[in-house]
């Protein structure tokens, strides 16, 4: 079979790609190397501080773990919510005739998000009643439009001459779309997850304003009895949780990332 | 390397595969090898244009030939080769392939009957070489063994490999093996027409060279109906069987064989698209195999260097080409640099002139050029070295090329009107001609 085959020179890009291939995992691991030293240089700190009884009962691992558990409920319920209606109205917005709302829903997702989050939660807290399912939807109000925007963009940024290629070949226009335009959007569109994934955890600590639950409660409680520890403590969870949660998404983007590009 | 890895035995097989599956699929072709198309009165408007992108146009594309489109940009040739398969709809007017209206059937089905070639290959860079191969025929449910060895037949077909490159992704490509691989996936299921839109406008000149040759090597073995519109004057007559000439409106201004449109340009648009030149680019109408070559002394490597000497001087040419074990040429020597060394090496020479035999004399003469010598080696199948061209010959080819002409019969074409009952020999008429308007004006 072979016996007609050339070799020819492989390209310089082959080499470059094995170089490319083996660096972003260096980064990643520094990065969940770091955040693992910083937490437990928290919780080292926290069994030896002298602590009240009150800040220790309220810092109580146990507590912390449950807290901790609303806080990744809240987000991730958001976060799911938030996949389940911008990515199909992304999709949508990008398909011939209903290209023409790009506009208005882009203005409405903008107003979701430029308007500030604690004002948003209040608001929809009279409206909807306080509680758990009234903070995801504030929530997933804030983060829809980065997932949303970066599902249009990563799908008009797919080269229109493939989509043609597709079509020629007697793709339908649904398997162009899951085959070809899907796969290739998909690291513009994990950008925009990981955005909106961060914003999630950071803004899911207003939730407790209306008893939402998460750690937003280690903060309130901290300002509101001046318990300076509780407060530092709630506040380097709430980011640390987002460090991670960024790392995370930026595990997947690079797991997901389809070969070849 | 310009290597051709046309096989026969193998292409056979595929034949007889190809008919089995045009057999249990719905096919438009049906054939193994090329199909005719005929586009009956075509017209594509846009809205909120006043004039036609492309008005009544009919043209017959004769089974089994290489018809080019050229014209200049926003002429139509595009829109028409894409209403050929229905990316883009006709307003009016039929397109019929084998005899069949296809007009009607179910566009998606109708493409995967239909290679589609575009530039730089148009490959998915997120799919392997082999799973671009793959698609049409996962679509059409063939099974996975049959799937692999196609691909790997394809790549062969194409000069690639097919253990190195099955399972890269295209960016490790360069645009050539790209162009290469995107021509296999359009054959892949072995479809009777093949449509090619601008194929070779984004490699370099010397890769287009190849890939033209290439392309005209594949079509000697499988005779498929390509279709292929070009903005390369140059390109249409070394590839065309039939090149058809637009102007604005997808208006037809000529249709006719490379050597009468040469020589007999309709009128001064056609001229000024010739452009300069027109006796040069006879060279583009003779292919390297027609002309005569020469058989210079060869040698292989490991050879003594002082018997090859003396077989040159015996034989009174000026090189020694040394051949490889499958016979492809590794490097030519000259009398003095055998005498300076003992045993001929095995080292290939890259800058070699090589050009393979469905090359045209002007490439042949492009190639001489940049290497500065007055003569290039020849290779056949498979890169198998067959002789040696000089420049003398380029000239002589070209004094005979003049006194031939082609005299075969013209293929219909024209705008805003109809087939004066032409018989079209391949298509069966699904109406009498005489039921079309007869007011047409032949181009």
């Amino acid at each position: 079979m072979s016996a007609a085959a050339i070799t020819e020179t492989a390209s310089p890009a082959v080499k470059r790609i094995g170089l490319h291939r083996r660096h972003p995992w260096l980064p990643l691991l520094w990065q969940i190397l770091v955040l693992l030293a910083l937490i437990a240089a928290l919780f080292i700190w926290l069994s030896q501080a002298p602590l009240t009884a009150t800040e220790r009962a309220t810092l109580a691992p146990s507590e912390l773990w449950t807290m901790t558990v609303q806080h990744l409920e809240l987000t991730v319920v958001s976060a799911v919510i938030v996949l389940a209606i911008a990515i199909p109205l992304g999709v949508l917005l990008t398909r011939g005739p209903l290209r023409k709302a790009t506009g208005p829903v882009l203005a409405i997702a903008n107003i979701g998000q430029a308007a500030p989050a604690v004002g948003l939660v209040v608001l929809l807290a009279f409206w909807l009643g306080f509680g758990f399912w009234t903070a995801a939807v504030a929530l997933v109000l804030y983060a829809i439009l980065p997932v949303l925007r970066n599902t249009m963009v990563g799908l008009d940024g797919v080269d229109k001459r493939l989509v043609e290629a597709g079509r020629g070949m007697g793709m339908s226009a649904a398997a162009v779309l899951f085959k070809v335009e899907l796969p290739l959007a998909v690291p513009v569109m994990l950008a925009g997850i990981r955005t909106a994934l961060v914003l999630l955890v950071g803004t899911a600590a207003l939730g407790t304003f209306i008893d939402g639950g998460g750690l937003g409660l280690l903060i309130t409680t901290g300002v509101n009895l001046a318990q300076t520890n509780v407060l530092v403590v709630g506040s380097l969870l709430v980011a640390l949780l987002a460090l991670v949660i960024d790392w995370i998404g930026r595990v997947v983007e690079y797991v997901a990332r389809p070969k070849g590009l | 390397m310009p290597e051709h890895a046309a096989h026969n035995a193998e292409l056979d097989a595929e034949s007889a595969q190809s008919a089995e599956s045009a057999g249990n699929s719905q096919s438009a072709g049906g054939t193994e090898h090329g199909a005719a198309i005929l586009l009956q009165e075509v017209t594509k408007r846009y809205p909120g244009q006043a004039k036609p992108a492309v008005g009544g146009l009919t043209l017959e594309i004769p089974s089994g030939s290489v018809v080019m489109f050229v014209g200049p940009s926003g002429c139509g040739k595009t829109t028409t080769l894409k209403m050929i398969n229905r990316l883009i709809e006709p307003t009016e007017g039929e397109i019929i392939i084998n005899g069949k209206d296809v007009t009607d059937m179910d566009g998606d089905k109708l493409r995967r009957q239909i290679g589609y070639v575009i530039q730089a290959g148009g490959l998915f860079p997120h799919m392997t070489v082999a799973a671009n191969i793959a698609l049409v025929p996962k679509m059409l449910g063939w099974d996975k063994k049959r799937i692999a060895a196609r691909v790997d037949e394809l790549l062969e077909l194409v000069s690639l490999d097919p253990a190195v490159y099955r399972d890269r992704y295209p960016k490790e490509l360069s645009g050539g093996q790209q162009q290469r691989v995107g021509v296999a996936r359009a054959l892949a299921a072995d479809p009777p027409v093949l449509l090619m839109d601008e194929p070779f406008g984004a490699v370099d000149p010397i890769t287009r060279q190849r890939l033209q040759d290439e392309l005209l090597a594949i079509q000697d073995e499988l005779h498929k109906t390509i279709v292929c519109v070009t903005h390369d004057f140059e390109e249409a007559m070394k590839l065309g069987d039939w090149i058809a000439i637009f102007d604005e409106g997808a208006q037809l201004v000529q249709y006719d064989s490379p050597e009468r449109i040469l020589a007999q340009p309709a009128n001064e648009f056609v001229e000024s698209f010739i452009g300069s030149g027109a006796g040069l680019k006879q060279l583009s109408l003779t292919r390297v195999k027609e002309a005569e070559l020469s058989q210079p002394v060869t040698a292989s490597p490991g050879d003594a260097a002082s018997d090859v000497l003396s077989r040159l001087q015996g034989d009174g040419g000026r090189y020694a080409v040394v051949l490889d074990s499958r016979r492809r040429p590794i490097q030519w020597l000259t009398a003095r640099q055998l005498s300076r060394m003992q045993f001929i090496s095995d080292q290939v020479d890259q800058e070699l002139p090589i050009v393979g035999d469905q090359a045209t004399l002007n490439d042949a003469l492009d190639e001489m050029l940049v290497a500065t010598t007055g003569n290039a080696l020849v290779t056949g199948p498979r890169g198998a070295f067959i002789g040696i061209i000089d420049v003398e010959t380029v000239t002589q080819a070209i004094t005979d090329a003049r006194s031939a002409s082609g005299e075969s019969e013209a293929p219909v074409g024209l705008n805003s009107g109809a087939m004066s009952a032409v018989a079209v020999a391949a298509t069966q008429e699904q109406e009498p001609d005489d039921a079309l308007p007869m007011d047409g004006r032949e181009a």
